[in-house]
Order: structure tokens, then sequence, then C-alpha cells
């Protein structure tokens, strides 16, 4: 009775929903992007009524916010934080920088598509995004939860070959463990 | 003997179940209050209900070892044990705990063993903010100790016996509260309890923009749960010792939400409106004022 399919879709909708209502960001400041997380938070904008929450550290945190241009130096370090956080897990992209590389598409030094190192569930677009938008992306971001889509972090463990070669493309010392989650 | 058994059991059960929703509720309440004065919306009042809800259907959760991975249960046990000695209500309606004489004492100990286990499980993760963090609870403990054993050795000079059953019957014999007819006693035992709820100024252990949450830095998933869920039993179960010693006990549940409520916003409302103390002004604090009624409260009790 505890098995069967009928009562782990109830579980799973429960689940699901608190999952979608307890967001816990961790917001990675790699770019300009980042300025307007504070406004996001505080009092104009307040995404706690949302329940998205800000998270101290990796091993607390639902959703990595990866706010704007990634060096090949940070990426290296939001992988490694990446792969830290506990499943289920989320990324955002913010700003078109984690798009297509925005107004940085033809710098030497920063990586181009997000895609490609990590698995994004939703990107938010502008450059840079209003807090607007944001909230925005956290409202797709929970209809994906809810409706269970939001699955980045399955796709990465499947697909983990293809993604570390990705990485180890543009990190040219990798000194980390191979799996560290 | 077996019916006994049972009876106490379901005790447990009860108040736990009683301890756990309370608890987290007023956890929620706590977020929506401190919305309210930063002029925000704030997250509904059943948020942390979802919280743990997520935290404890996350599907992974590491650990760096046995010690680490026992340090949240042990919070659990004190919290537990804590909770099953203090009478909810009065006369021992309802929920039957496990009040003996001498667990004034022993309430003593216990509310310390949790953040003791705490802290070996944080040494082990190796991470240097949990280092950080235990050490500032530790000193933060030798703080607020002082001016609360003192509190309760006042009480226990004054009134001759160390059980908090007896404590309860002498307010209801009198019909006087010991918050009044020990008030220097009430005054240390409250300031004593600003550090014990860890709130702002005195969240010099968790702080998590300094600190990245120090002790709890490395738990996540089930672990973070189990801290959650202990967090909010041991939250109640002050409460309760203090309205128990200090407010005259409740006669039903209503009575003790509201008393406990009441005594819950005393360091909540103080909270939002400080900012974080350094360590030793935290100690400093603990030992200047807080300490003062302490004395005056034994010196009462003595000689009056
Ligand atoms: S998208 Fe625009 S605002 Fe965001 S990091 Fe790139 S350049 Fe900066």
């Amino acid at each position: 009775m505890i098995n069967d399919k009928e009562s782990q879709k109830i579980v799973d909708i429960i689940q699901n929903f608190a999952r979608k209502h307890s967001l816990w960001v961790l917001a990675y400041g790699t770019g300009c992007g980042a300025i307007e997380i504070p406004p996001t938070m505080t009092s104009r904008y307040d995404a706690e009524r949302l329940g998205v929450r800000g998270a101290a550290t990796p091993r607390q945190a639902d959703v990595l916010l990866i706010t704007g241009y990634l060096t090949t130096k940070t990426l290296k370090r939001v992988i490694r934080v990446y792969e830290q956080m506990q499943d289920p897990k989320y990324v955002i992209g913010f700003g078109s920088c984690t798009i297509n590389g925005g107004m940085y598409f033809d710098s030497y030094n920063t990586i181009k598509a997000l895609d490609r190192y990590l698995p994004v569930d939703v990107y938010i677009n502008g450059c840079m995004p209003r807090p607007e938008a944001v909230l925005k992306g956290f409202a797709k971001l929970q209809e994906l939860i809810q409706a269970g889509k939001a699955d980045g972090s399955k796709k990465y463990k499947e697909n983990l070959e293809w993604y570390r070669a990705n990485q180890k493309e543009v990190i040219p010392v990798w000194r980390m463990p191979e799996f560290n989650w | 003997m077996l019916k006994e058994i049972l009876y106490y059991t379901w005790g447990a059960v009860v108040s736990f179940v009683l301890a756990f929703s309370v608890g987290i509720t007023y956890m929620g309440l706590n977020r929506k209050v401190t919305a309210r004065v930063q002029n925000r919306i704030g997250p509904p009042w059943y948020q942390n209900f979802l919280d743990v809800i997520k935290l404890g259907s996350k599907k992974t959760a590491i650990h760096h070892g046995v010690m680490h991975h026992l340090g949240p249960a042990f919070l659990m046990v004190s919290s537990v044990m804590s909770l099953l000695i203090i009478p909810i209500l009065n006369n021992g309606r309802f929920y039957p705990n496990l009040n003996f004489h001498g667990d004034l004492i022993f309430l003593l100990y216990i509310m310390t063993f949790g953040p003791l286990g705490m802290a070996l499980g944080a040494g082990q993760t190796g991470n240097p903010n949990s280092a950080i963090g235990v050490t500032r609870g530790l000193a933060q403990m030798a703080g607020f100790e002082i001016p609360w054993v003192m509190a309760l050795v006042a009480l226990m000079i004054q009134y001759k016996t160390t059980s908090i059953v007896d404590l309860m019957n002498i307010q209801a014999e009198t019909g006087r509260w010991l918050m009044f007819s020990s008030p220097f006693a009430f005054i240390a035992a409250i300031m004593a309890m600003f550090g014990m709820f860890r709130y702002s100024p005195f969240d010099i252990v968790g702080a998590p923009s300094e600190l990245a949450s120090g002790p709890m830095s490395e738990n996540g998933g089930k672990y973070l749960f189990t801290m959650m869920s202990s967090g909010s039993v041991f939250a109640f179960a002050k409460l309760t010792l203090y309205t128990d010693l200090f407010l005259g006990g409740a006669d039903n549940l209503l009575v003790l939400v509201l008393k406990t409520f009441v005594l819950y916003m005393i360091p909540v409302l103080y909270g939002v409106v400080n900012p974080r103390y350094r360590t030793e002004q935290a100690v400093r604090w603990f030992w200047g004022w807080p300490s003062f009624f302490g004395l005056l409260a034994i010196l009462q009790a003595s000689f009056f």
C-alpha cells in the first residue's frame, strides 16, 4: 500500500508543493547583474513572501542563481558549488550573459552559453533584468517544479561525461575531485 | 503496569506533536513579525512547515563521519528529554510527563547536552566556519548560563524545593505568580532567555553572512530537517518552562499558547530592532545587568 503508484503520486504532489514554496537561493554574484538581487529580497519587491529566501551555504541551498557572466576562473568554483548542493537542485541563469554571452560575446575569458557547463532550468533574459523579471523567473521555476519538470540535476548526472568534457575544455588546470557530491 | 507505560508513551507522543507544531508556527510568526517591522509583507505563517517538509524530502544528504551524523540527533534527544520532564499543563492533566523531585537540576544539565553534542558534530566537518561558530556558541553559553542558574538557584533557596511541580503548586496555593513574589529572578531569567533563543543581537553563533550559519553550515537535507524540528520543539519546551516557573502554569492549552506567545515575543521584538553584538560584547552584556539581577534574586531569597 505504501509503495504503490497511487500513493507515490500523492506524496509527490505534497513534496513538490513544499519544494515549490520553499526555495532557498544561493545567489552567486558572478557578474554585474548581482546588484538586482538586494532590491528583489528587500522591502520593495519582497521575494520572501513567495518563499524565496537566501541560503548561507551550498549544502542548504536549493537554487543556484548565476547572476551574469562567468569567467573561466569563477566557472570552476561554480561547478564545485553546484556539485556540493543536495538533490533536488535547480539552476537559474540570470541575464543575457548566461544565454549567449551578452555583451561579452567576443571576450576571450568568459564562457558564452552556460547550458554547456551546467544544466539550467530557467533563464531570465535582460541586461540587466529588473526585479519584476527575477520574480517572474522564480514563478516559472515554481511552475516547473510543481509539474515535476525541473529535473536539471538528473540531466546533469545522466550526461555527466558530456558536461565534464565541456568543462575541462575551458578549465585548463583541473585540480578537483572527479565527483564531489 | 502495561497500561501505565502505554499512558506515558501516549503522553510523550502527544506532547511532542504539540510542541513541534506550536514551535514551528511560532518560528513562522517570527519571520512574519520581522518582515512587518521591515515594511515587507513577509512569508505566510505556515512557511516554516513548508521549509521543514522540503528539507525532509531532499533526496540526498551527505555527512562527514559518525559524529557529524549523530550531532543533529543529539540535539533532538536533548530537546525531547527536556520537553518530557517539563509539565505542560497544571496538575499533570491530559499530558502526563515524567517529573520527579530534582528535575530542575537535571534540566540544567540536559539543556546544555544538545548544543555540546552538536559542537562535536560540527567539529568533525572540518569547516572553519563551524569551528568558529562552536567557540562563539560556547562563549555565549558561558555568558547566559550564569544569570539563568542564579535565577533558578534563587527559586530553589526561596521555596526550598528543586521540583518544577512543587513550584507550580506553590503558585496555585498562594495564588501569586512567582513573577511577582520573586521579581529579580524573573528579570534575570528573562534576560538570559535572549541568549537562549539566539535571536539578534545575540545571533553570533549562526550569523548567516558572517559565518555562513556557523555550526550548521555543512548540514543539508535531513540533517537540517532534524535541527530545525528540534529547534522548534526546544523553543516550545523552554517557553513552557518559563510559563510553569514564573507565570503560574496554564490550566488549558489556550492559556498556555497565549502565555508562551507573549513570552516568545520578548526576544523576537527585542531582536528585530537590534543589530548583532560581537562575542565579547554579548558575554559582557550577560555578565552585567542580568547577573546583577540574579545576585539580587539570591540575596532576596536568602534574607527575606
Ligand atoms: S547580462 Fe548584462 S548586466 Fe548581466 S552580467 Fe551580463 S553584462 Fe552584466
